[in-house]
């Protein structure tokens, strides 16, 4: 064991570096496969062999090495698009690449609300208290935001999505604040205070919704009130970039900007490096004058607040309605893409990225293969997870006072 | 238990602040199981189970609804008014002709509730103790649902293959794959953190989630598994030589099948394990210290994998008793609909992980889930999709109060407010 234990901690430098190179190798096989003289006939075989590439290359990019692994993720996708290229040669390719960008909006769509729902864990444990309630926090936001929406459509018109989005935001920081109270100040053990907020979540989302619009479901004028897109006219001629940018949801403009907001504000502020230090040595955060339970409450209910607009997007932007559990594992997907990337902003939404496009895909698919195959792409996600947190190398270690209550001396 | 009175030695310790605030919450440094020391004994659990009844009260008056009457409707519907009608009946012997005297009336619509109230008790009591015995050993089991899942796959599987073979061996055959698949599963999550000490609880949520999309894989349209009506995502069921016999009421009427005895034998089981062998010493010695224990020459790594691979069993076995005893059959929106892992671990953080207790809130929730079903509870008095949630918001409170530690709290509070 300890040997073992030992030539992984040697190990430790190169194995990111021999991840990504895998990863690139990985890319280069999945065109190759397509290519004669082996002339693999199914899109399949490249899309999958490329999505392991593109996963080994953001494992490798969150251990710092940037260059291999961004090349990997690079060598990965140029691998999926060139491999079902060239197995559609024979037919125009004007239209591959309309569907494509279609594709590839679709899973800016899908990976919007894993973004929020990682980025909101990542303040969270980032501050040392681990947020299983991601999903709680997702549906809850889900359902107050068209809540909100629905009800003040009546005298706030067509900009009834702002007090949706308002409503969803305090919603989810109100369960958020519970998960605080009982995970810093009672000191019970988070994974706990995490599912009970899932249980009550689900609970309350589900009664409210019954009780509220159970016989009929949400009116079917969502959409006229729902989170505006953004219609970039200049963009949309563009060749294939219109398809994709040219009319995007606001909340996906947003995500990008709390993305960049989030890496800047967590490692090049002073308040970042307080919010890093008390969850790596909340002791020492504490000797040098930092209020380590101020910092967490902060950490957690602003965790819940961004978790539950990803929620108010999801039903106010994408699919304009409400359903009992309509997240149904969002929410995990998103500590999931937390995990993978290590608790790092960009990585993280790498992640987010690339586990929305296997959902973007797992949609389409049916459509093209008519069988199963979608319904098992939707456990790639978690499967790739398992492997990062389980890899021999570089696995994938959270912040360091992560789940342990803090007592103040 | 000696629990309680720790925290009154604990709380009448006056001069010393810290020991007040350890009946509060636990200090950093003490490790996972010792965290939970403070509530054993039965005071906080009842006072957890009334205070979320309470809430979810609450929130029903608010929507307008007595709760009262729907918690007597509820009550009704569970069954549990069954052994309130004592009178002197007749009631045949199981798996005879012979009739004895009884002082229940075994055929009454209260005896039938009770019959839906054990049956889904059952695999409750199970994917309970999946999360109470890796609990002992200082892990957070929360895969039960993915693992009971792998238990219903497999248990789906054998069942409806080998039709004609000897019905006992076919049943047997059938527990014992749903066990073995589920502790299989389970181990995965062991083995990572026994090697390389992946967090168990970050594994065992992707296990849940890969069990579920896998198990609407093979039940689905064209999987493999679908059955032989090719519109229709449900498998085919078992075939009769390996389903559960049904001791109490018909079998068409969804009886009880003698399942809720193997049930409470592997109650017994996890408690004989836990308090009377090495290796439930060994565990619980893992859950208290894992650095004394390493020290004492026990085996961490082992005993994690053992404890999450045994979790593993009891969950699958739950699964396979669930397909034998009643269901007979799954489809894809069951995979997708089922909490039964997740109910299970309410049942064991309720039942403070002891085998009596994690029986009494399997019971409770069974119940409750059984009370507040669309079969049983009267729509005319409140909704069953409302009370479907409201089960679902109990379980959350259940959960939520049962960390704090009630008990504790209410001593402390006394403590406090009488100096």
């Amino acid at each position: 064991m300890t040997a073992f234990a030992g030539r992984l901690s040697d190990a430790r430098w190169t194995a990111a570096r021999s991840v990504g190179i895998a990863g690139i190798i990985l890319g280069t096989i999945a065109f190759w496969l397509a290519l004669p003289p082996l002339t693999s006939r199914t899109e399949l075989l490249p899309i999958a062999i490329g999505i392991v590439a593109i996963a080994a290359g953001i494992w490798s990019w969150s251990r710092d090495e940037r260059r291999i692994g961004g090349g990997a993720a690079m060598a990965g996708l140029l691998g999926i698009l060139l491999g079902v290229a060239a197995n559609q040669s024979s037919v125009e390719n004007l239209d591959q690449v309309v569907v494509w960008s279609a594709l590839l909006a679709a899973t800016l769509r899908y990976a919007t609300p894993l973004t929020y729902a990682a980025i909101g864990g990542l303040y969270c444990e980032r501050a040392g208290v681990i947020n299983v309630a991601l999903e709680g926090m997702l549906l809850t936001g889900a359902y107050f935001g068209i809540f909100g929406a629905i009800e003040s459509s009546s005298w706030a018109g067509k900009w009834a999505w702002v007090v949706g989005i308002l409503f969803a935001a305090a919603a989810g920081m109100a369960m958020a604040t519970v998960h605080a109270v009982w995970a810093i100040h009672f000191k019970v053990d988070q994974i706990i205070s995490g599912t009970a907020i899932n249980f009550l979540a689900l609970g309350i989302t589900g009664y409210l919704f019954i009780n509220r619009y159970g016989d009929t479901g949400t009116p079917g004028d969502v959409p006229d009130y729902g989170i505006p897109d953004v219609h970039l006219h200049f963009l949309q001629d563009w060749y294939f970039i219109g398809p994709i940018f040219g009319q995007l949801n606001l909340m996906i403009w947003l995500s990008f900007v709390l993305l960049i907001g989030t890496y800047i504000f967590v490692f090049r502020t002073p308040y970042g490096l307080r919010l890093r230090s008390v969850g790596e040595h909340p002791r020492a955060a504490d000797t040098v004058g930092i209020s380590v339970y101020r910092v967490r409450y902060i950490a957690v209910i602003a965790s819940g607040g961004i978790a539950a607009m990803g929620g108010a997007y999801l039903s106010l932007g994408f699919v304009h309605s409400f359903n009992e559990n309509m997240t149904a594992g969002t929410g995990f997907i998103g500590l999931a893409a937390l995990v993978f990337g290590k608790w790092r902003p960009f990585p993280t939404y790498a992640a987010a990225l690339l586990f929305g496009f296997s959902s973007a895909l797992a949609d389409r698919l049916p459509t093209a293969y008519g069988n199963q195959w979608g319904t098992l792409f939707q456990a790639l996600p978690y499967l790739l997870t398992l492997i990062a947190v389980a890899g021999v190398i570089g696995r994938s270690i959270g912040p360091a006072a992560a789940g342990r209550p803090y007592v103040k001396q | 238990m000696s629990g309680a009175d720790d925290n009154v030695e604990l709380a009448s310790s006056q001069d010393d602040v810290s020991q007040l605030e350890g009946t509060l919450g636990p200090a950093p440094s003490t490790h996972f199981a010792s965290r939970f020391d403070g509530f054993t004994g039965i005071i906080a659990p009842v006072l957890t189970t009334i205070l979320a009844f309470l809430v979810g009260g609450l929130v029903v008056a608010l929507t307008g609804k007595n709760p009262i009457k729907v918690y007597h409707a509820v009550w009704n519907g569970t069954g549990l008014n069954w052994f309130f009608h004592v009178g002197s009946y007749t009631a045949r012997i199981p798996f005879t002709t012979a009739h004895m005297w009884f002082p229940w009336d075994t055929a009454s619509i209260a005896a039938q509730n009770l019959q839906q109230t054990l049956l889904i008790t059952t695999p409750i009591i199970l994917t309970g103790l999946a999360v109470a015995f890796p609990f002992r050993c200082g892990l957070f089991n929360i895969g039960g649902q993915g693992q009971y899942l792998v238990g219903t796959i497999f248990a789906v599987w054998l069942g409806t293959s080998f039709s004609g073979l000897n019905p006992f061996l076919h049943v047997l055959l059938v527990l014992l794959a749903g066990a073995v698949a589920g502790a299989f599963y389970a181990g995965i999550a062991g083995i990572l953190k026994a090697t390389v000490g992946a967090h168990e609880v970050i594994s065992t949520i992707m296990l849940n989630w890969i069990a579920v999309w896998v198990g609407a894989y093979l039940f689905g349209q064209g999987g493999p598994l679908q059955g032989s009506q090719p519109a229709i995502p449900i498998s085919n069921d078992i075939v009769e030589g390996a389903k559960l016999p049904v001791f109490w009421g018909l079998k068409l009427l969804q009886g009880l099948s003698v399942g809720i005895f193997i049930a409470i034998a592997m109650l017994v089981v996890y408690w004989i394990v836990i308090n009377r062998t090495t290796l439930g010493y060994e565990v619980r010695a893992v859950g208290f210290n894992p650095e004394s224990a390493r020290y004492s020459g026990i085996s961490v790594a082992r005993n994690y994998f053992l404890a999450m691979a045994i979790a593993g069993g009891f969950a699958g076995l739950g699964g396979a008793l669930d397909i034998t005893g009643w269901q007979y059959r799954i489809g894809e929106n069951d995979i997708h609909a089922s909490t039964i892992g997740f109910i299970g671990l309410a049942a064991a953080l309720l039942g403070r992980n002891t085998a009596l207790g994690v029986g009494l809130a399997s019971l409770l929730f069974g119940a409750l889930i059984n009370g507040t079903s669309g079969r049983q509870l009267d729509p005319s008095i409140f909704r069953p999709d409302l009370a479907g949630n409201l089960t679902t918001i109990i379980q959350g409170l259940v959960i939520l109060f049962v960390g704090l530690n009630l008990g504790g709290l209410l001593i402390w509070l006394r403590k406090r407010f009488s100096t």
